[in-house]
């Protein structure tokens, strides 16, 4: 199956918020625009000087928060999007947690919450349909195709025009590469986006202990059963010879 | 057994009705927590979504119930028949630790009522599913444990035999989950290499919190031992708690040189003298560690009972703030927001403890924890032996 994902433009973008409408209307998200990503909001559009740029989920290409989700309510589709379902989670925000890029948002005044974030409009995906923003976008700014056409289409871009871009293709490395990619004029640490992150997929870390874990419970099992079996023996073998002793 | 006049003496009703008061202003927080949500009582955001619930109640909890795991082991495993007069309160102090962990979750999780998922729901790739099950499957092997308590105080003769006859492959698994809990909750954050300040992140976390478990599983020891010595007036098994001083001491030490080794080969002693508030908590910390360790240096203090208390108090202060330290103050910086728990969070934290404390307190005097003492402070009892 192919893997799909949204490229981002900034240069492009004009700033008429027509894909926070619209995601809004798609994901029957209630409330006004926000100016930073919330329960309401899974995506916004922000501004430094003249640039716009956007914020949203990242859709990872081996996620942190599908990996800390005890209960697998996140799940990373073959498609590209990064689903959640709300009626698994139990509420524990490792998830918010161990993003890399700290999007996931939750519902702090619900007495029933869930985690909030961009889905990538999966079902329309299901449908043949593009994510909304990306079907909104009257610039083009954010567009949706497979990763690796994006992944040329942006460095075509980026060559064509180095005097408009910055050499740097956010989300083609960042955390062993993510399903959302950026261009923008300005370093995107400048924008607030986390910099140096590294090219390793960060679940790794974690996975190096937990895939331990059978072979610890082995063999300290064995060994602690071993060092019990061994002085257990060992006392009941003093006691009878006391008993012969004194016989 | 004691007489229920006990409890209701004048002593007792002075702790009573601060108590009762605390579970009324319980009863207000959990009112607005489970109606209003969790914003309406924490201090907590998107920036900063783990706060002194999962920091104190869990993470610190978990640590502090760690003289369960080393006492059974001790005594069942390494059949160190010595140490028995102080295996039962290190169980009961485990036992309540891992319920307060449970309540603890109850306020914190979004959705507790979702909390049994993780039996169903599997993902092997969270720390958080492994930390899930540890918690499950301890609380019930020191209930087993504690019940077996009760069933000898109740003369439930079957039962006690059933117990015995388990006792072993019992211990060895509450050991095991142990040692995956304790480590675990130091893997919890293996994940946030960009947001943990490098003072506290290192690959070696899950080992770290290991080795201060097996320290702070001795200075609890000490410290109800003592305590309850005080409260209960009964006497103290002095020369065994000298003895668990001398392993803190070892554990201390072991655990100190992991850590320090381990910064000095990161790169992150260049941290210590930063200034701000990182590298005041990590000096805070050091010095409750250095404070314990000098006092169990000296001839004098590590002998006796006061110096053996205070040694035994810094060592389990060190522990706590180090857990702190890597689950909320370490995380601070990174997130941008300034966050301090709120009067919600503090009030339903500081009720449990005390409410833990409390149990503890009325359960020695109904149940056999401590040794029958007969004026005799070293008196170990051998009836349980077979």
């Amino acid at each position: 199956m192919k893997t799909y994902g949204l490229l981002v433009d900034f240069t492009a973008c004009i700033g008429c918020k027509a894909c926070m409408e619209t995601c809004k209307e798609v994901n029957r998200l209630p409330g006004g625009l926000s100016d930073e990503l919330n329960a309401e909001n899974y995506s916004v559009v922000k501004q430094q000087g003249d640039l716009y740029y956007r914020q949203m989920c990242m859709h990872c290409l081996t996620p942190s928060c599908v990996s800390v989700c005890p209960v697998g309510a996140l799940e990373k589709t073959s498609a590209g999007p990064v689903n959640y379902d709300g009626s698994k989670c139990m509420g524990c925000r490792y998830c918010m947690v161990a993003c890399p890029f700290n999007v996931p948002r939750y519902e702090w005044d619900k007495a029933a919450p869930v985690v909030r974030k961009c889905i990538m409009c999966i079902d329309r995906l299901a449908e043949g349909k593009e994510p909304a923003c990306a079907w909104v976008c009257p610039m083009g700014a954010t567009r949706f195709g497979e990763r690796d056409r994006l992944l040329e289409i942006a460095h075509a871009r980026i060559k064509k025009y180095p005097d408009r871009y910055v050499d740097h293709v956010y989300g083609e490395h960042e955390v062993g590469g993510t399903s959302v990619l950026m261009l923008s004029s300005v370093p995107f640490a400048d924008l607030g986006f986390r910099s140096g992150l590294p090219h390793e997929a960060l679940p790794e870390l974690t996975w190096t202990v937990l895939r331990k874990i059978p072979n610890i419970v082995f063999t300290t099992g064995i060994i602690l059963g071993g060092v019990w079996w061994v002085i257990n023996r060992r006392m009941e073998l003093d006691r009878e010879n006391h008993k012969s002793d004194s016989e | 057994m004691r007489t229920t006049s006990l409890i209701l003496s004048r002593k007792n009703l002075a702790l009573f009705l601060p108590l009762a008061g605390l579970s009324l202003i319980l009863l207000v927080f959990t009112l607005v927590r489970f109606t209003k949500g969790l914003g309406a009582v924490t201090n907590l955001s998107d920036a900063f979504p783990w706060g002194l619930w999962v920091g104190f109640d869990v993470v610190c909890g978990v640590a502090l119930a760690a003289g369960g795991f080393i006492l059974t082991g001790i005594v069942y495993l390494f059949n160190s028949e010595r140490y028995k007069p102080v295996l039962r309160p290190a169980i009961l102090t485990a036992f309540l630790g891992y319920l307060l962990v449970c309540l603890g979750l109850m306020y914190d999780l979004g959705k507790p009522w979702n909390i049994w998922h993780p039996l169903v729901m599997w993902n092997p790739h969270s720390v958080m599913f492994e930390v899930a099950w540890c918690v499950m499957l301890y609380t019930t092997v020191l209930a087993l444990e504690f019940g077996s308590i009760v069933a000898e105080a109740m003369n439930w003769k079957k039962l006690v035999m059933a117990f015995h006859a388990v006792a072993v492959p019992l211990v060895l698994a509450g050991v095991l989950l142990s040692t995956l809990h304790q480590s675990s909750l130091g893997s919890l954050f293996l994940i946030v290499p960009q947001k943990l300040h490098p003072l506290w992140y290192s690959s070696l976390l899950p080992l770290n919190f290991w080795l201060s478990a097996v320290a702070v599983g001795f200075a609890t020891v000490i410290l109800e031992s003592y305590t309850t010595s005080k409260l209960m007036k009964r006497g103290l098994e002095l020369e065994l708690l000298i003895d668990l001083g001398r392993f803190l001491w070892l554990a201390l030490v072991v655990y100190l040189t992991v850590r320090l080794q381990d910064m000095a080969l990161r790169g992150a002693l260049s941290h210590v003298l930063d200034g701000g508030l990182e590298s005041t908590a990590f000096l805070i910390e050091m010095s409750l560690f250095a404070s314990a360790l000098i006092l169990l240096t000296i001839r004098r203090t590590h002998a006796s009972k006061l110096g053996l208390f205070f040694a035994a108090l810094f060592a389990l202060l060190g522990v706590v703030m180090n857990r702190l330290n890597v689950s909320i103050i370490g995380l601070v910086s990174d997130s941008g927001v300034k966050y301090f728990p709120s009067w919600g969070e503090i009030v339903i934290t500081a009720t449990l403890t005390a409410m833990g404390f409390t149990i503890f307190f009325i359960l020695v005097r109904f149940l056999p924890i401590f040794p029958p003492d007969e004026g005799h402070p070293n008196h170990v009892p051998t009836a349980a032996k077979h």
